[in-house]
């Protein structure tokens, strides 16, 4: 009897106790629905796990445990509008002194790029209907985007944004295009990084920004591109492209290579009547020539990179030994994706250089590739020798037995 | 001439029992009956193994034991050398060859129950030398320092170390270091061409030795002295010499038209390549240990198939002493399915391992 007493002012104190830390959960807890939610949800949220809970975004009063709890003395404002959220989240997130406790290196800055965003513009207008922090974040089951379960994590990004991007009642009243997100899912970005999980291939706010996000204009769009192809964009600000551009306001890497989606780049963009140079540059034109002449140096240098390859996996599979051959070939490949890469800068004689150099190699390589189809077939002519040699002895050994059994005999 | 050889073979006569040995040679019988055609597979294993002398000898011309240059001394063998490639692919196929024909061999014999007396000790060097030429073919596999054979290194001799007590420390002792290493290179280097190949010269010299003292076993039921015999040289000899000859345009074929591959260069910080398996001869050892539960018990899976390996390889050292009904010319079923079961679990197992998902 002792011991169950015991047991029972023990279990109350332990149930008090915990009540007495957070009255929200508690409460909450004990509802269905939409109300209990947020306590499952909140268990794998990080601010749950740094100890900040309920009241520090909602207010109220946690050590209460009954409905006035939620009173308005006690700062409570229930489900915060979207200014609202605003203020809350940057209460902390914009305060470096409070944010270095738990991360010294995280960034304090996101409101500031919030205001300058198209969401922040429009939400200062007025606009209540754009995306706010938890709108994106979610809001009590938050993860940080290194988790991949995180509603911001690079390959959840396109269906986030695209829970309003892609909603065409909801982007309506605004103009703009919804097929953003299905465009990308399509392109070579989102390939690498859906399909083939590829996490440093851009999604969408790599080219937009996150939290200052915006689509970029005609200017800036090259500065998005070169943050990763820098090679590609050094050679055509150098290019008598950018000035031509520049002047018809055409965006640069855009306008051959499109925007959300971007297909993978092929040499048949500079084949010259079907591809994309020939929009611009009319037929017989000095800038269709070239394309056309750098359109059928790469061809030629693909080409011979084929036939090099070709005859090396034959010799391969006949036995040869083509290993320093293939290692040669990659040289070649490389100075084909050099020259390709060279194309950005249109001129006609760095790119023929680095042609010349592949054309090169591929000539070392297939005479390879003959010299070893010719020590193949030496082997296969010594095989067929040895082998009537052996088939004779092994006759002429089948003989000495017969005679020798005869003579036994 | 003929003054000087006989001169020769006199002087040499005077010497060594010229006249015993080649009394004894021509007097040699070899025993005619339906399953006269087994004897062949002992002489195809010491044709297999010359070869494996000859064509390994010619690689040590150009071969270098180190992490650094072991690749690129085979790749330069099989690349640069006259006829480098066909003595490295001879020396591999005719490998696996001869560990598939000591395989026949040693069943062949089990069945004929030719290790009655009083050829226990011809069985139980047979057997020795079937388990030295396996650790010739570990050893071997790893020499051209490549990704598959550097990995497939590191499984076996990961089993090893799953040993009770001895494991560790040997595991330590063939790789000489906690990983696999250039130092288990050169190990196995010196395993491979020195220490292996002097304990298999005594070994096999004491199995060709019984051999003559003894003679060639006849199957149960029937009696030696009462066995039609044909003459040794040069019948039997001939018909050896034709079965040699076969087994050379079967290495010459495979040499040229499947030429052993090289694969890629071994990298220690590389993660395993997928379906990473040893020589075919371990796979039904391999698919075992795999397949056992993790624990059987209160013993770890692992732990237990390689005990059970290693008892196995006991008890066929011992069966001489063990089928105490092949002594009295009887043949005992059990021994016979034993025998069944180890042929088909060797051949399934193998088969399995390249054709299960996975494994």
């Amino acid at each position: 009897m002792k011991r169950i007493i015991i047991c029972v002012i023990f279990l109350l104190i332990y149930r008090f106790s915990f009540a007495k830390e957070d009255s929200c959960i508690e409460c909450h807890n004990e509802l269905e629905g939409e109300f209990k939610k947020p306590v499952e949800m909140m268990k794998s949220d990080i601010h749950y796990k740094f100890g900040i809970s309920c009241v520090s975004c909602h207010g109220g009063n946690p050590t209460i445990h009954d409905e006035s709890a939620m009173d308005k003395k006690y700062g409570f404002i229930g489900v915060p509008n979207k200014k609202e959220i605003l203020k809350i989240c940057s209460k902390c997130h914009s305060n470096p002194e409070y944010m270095k406790k738990f991360n010294p290196t995280i960034r304090v800055d996101q409101l500031e790029l919030y205001k300058t965003s198209k969401h922040g513009i429009l939400l200062e207008k007025g606009d209540e209907k754009v995306a706010v922090c938890s709108d994106c974040h979610s809001s009590h089951g938050i993860l940080p985007p290194i988790d991949s379960r995180s509603t911001v994590f690079p390959q959840k990004i396109p269906e986030t944004c695209g829970k309003c991007h892609k909603d065409k009642e909801y982007m309506k009243e605004y103009g703009i295009p919804i097929n953003q997100v299905e465009e990308y899912l399509e392109g070579v970005h989102g390939e690498a990084l859906m399909k083939k999980g590829d996490l440093s291939a851009p999604s969408c706010n790599d080219c937009h920004g996150n939290h200052g996000s915006t689509p970029p204009g005609v200017e800036n769009i090259s500065y998005v591109c070169r943050e990763c192809h820098s090679s590609a964009a050094d050679l055509f600000v150098k290019s008598p492209h950018k000035s031509a551009f520049d002047k018809l306001k055409i965006s640069e890497c855009e306008a051959c290579h499109g925007n959300h989606k971007i297909e993978k780049p092929s040499d048949e963009m500079l084949e010259p009547e079907r591809g994309i140079c020939s929009s611009c540059h009319e037929k017989d034109s000095k800038g269709f020539l070239v394309s056309q002449k750098i359109y059928s140096d790469i061809k030629n240098l693909k080409d011979k990179i084929m036939e090099s390859e070709l005859i090396l996996n034959k010799v391969y599979k006949m036995g040869i030994e083509v290993s320093d051959a293939f290692v040669m070939l990659e040289d070649a490949k490389s100075s084909l994706i050099n020259a390709r890469n060279l194309v950005h800068s249109f001129e006609i004689e760095k790119i023929e250089e680095a042609i010349n150099e592949g054309l090169k190699i591929c000539e070392k390589v297939y005479n390879e590739g003959k010299k070893g189809e010719k020590e193949a077939i030496t082997r296969r002519k010594g095989y067929g020798l040895s082998l009537i040699f052996f088939i004779i002895l092994i006759f002429a050994l089948l003989l000495k037995l017969k005679l020798r059994e005869e003579k036994t005999l | 001439m003929k003054k000087i050889i006989n001169s020769t073979y006199k002087w040499f006569g005077e010497r060594i029992p010229l006249k015993e040995l080649i009394d004894f040679i021509s007097k040699k019988g070899v025993p005619i009956h339906s399953y006269s055609y087994w004897y062949f597979f002992g002489g195809i294993c010491l044709f297999l193994y010359i070869t494996q002398v000859v064509t390994g000898i010619l690689l040590l011309l150009y071969y270098k034991p180190t992490a650094e240059s072991a690749y690129e001394s085979v790749h330069f063998i099989v690349a640069n050398v006259p006829f480098g490639w066909l003595i490295r692919s001879i020396h591999s196929w005719s490998a696996n060859l001869l560990i598939g024909a000591i395989f026949i061999h040693m069943f062949s014999t089990y069945f004929l129950k030719a290790y009655r007396p009083p050829r226990e000790l011809t069985w139980i060097t047979g057997c020795l030398l079937l388990y030295l030429f396996l650790a010739f073919g570990f050893s071997g596999y790893l020499l051209p320092w490549n990704e598959l054979s550097f990995f497939a290194t590191k499984v076996g001799t990961e089993i090893v170390g799953v040993l009770p007590i001895i494991g560790k420390p040997l595991k330590i002792f063939l790789r000489g270091g906690e990983e696999v290493s250039g130092a288990t290179l050169t190990r196995f280097f010196g395993f491979h061409v020195a220490v292996l190949p002097g304990i298999v010269f005594i070994i096999l010299g004491i199995h060709l030795l019984l051999l003559q003292i003894h003679g060639m076993s006849v199957p149960l039921g029937m009696k030696e002295e009462e066995v039609k015999k044909e003459p040794f040289f040069p019948n039997f000899f001939i018909k050896e010499l034709i079965g040699w000859l076969l087994i050379t345009v079967i290495l010459v074929s495979l040499s040229v038209f499947f030429p052993w591959p090289l694969g890629k260069k071994a990298d220690p910080f590389a993660s395993a390549p997928a379906g990473i398996k040893p020589e075919w001869y371990f796979t039904f050892m391999f698919l075992t240990l795999k397949l056992l539960p993790q624990k059987v018990i209160f013993i770890e899976g692992e732990v237990l198939g390689v005990l059970i390996f290693f008892i196995a390889a006991i008890f066929l050292l011992l069966i001489p002493f063990l089928d105490l009904w092949s002594k009295k010319e009887k043949r005992n079923p059990i021994f016979t399915w034993i025998g069944i079961f180890a042929v088909l679990y060797i051949i399934i197992m193998t088969i399995l391992t390249y054709i299960l998902p996975g494994k």
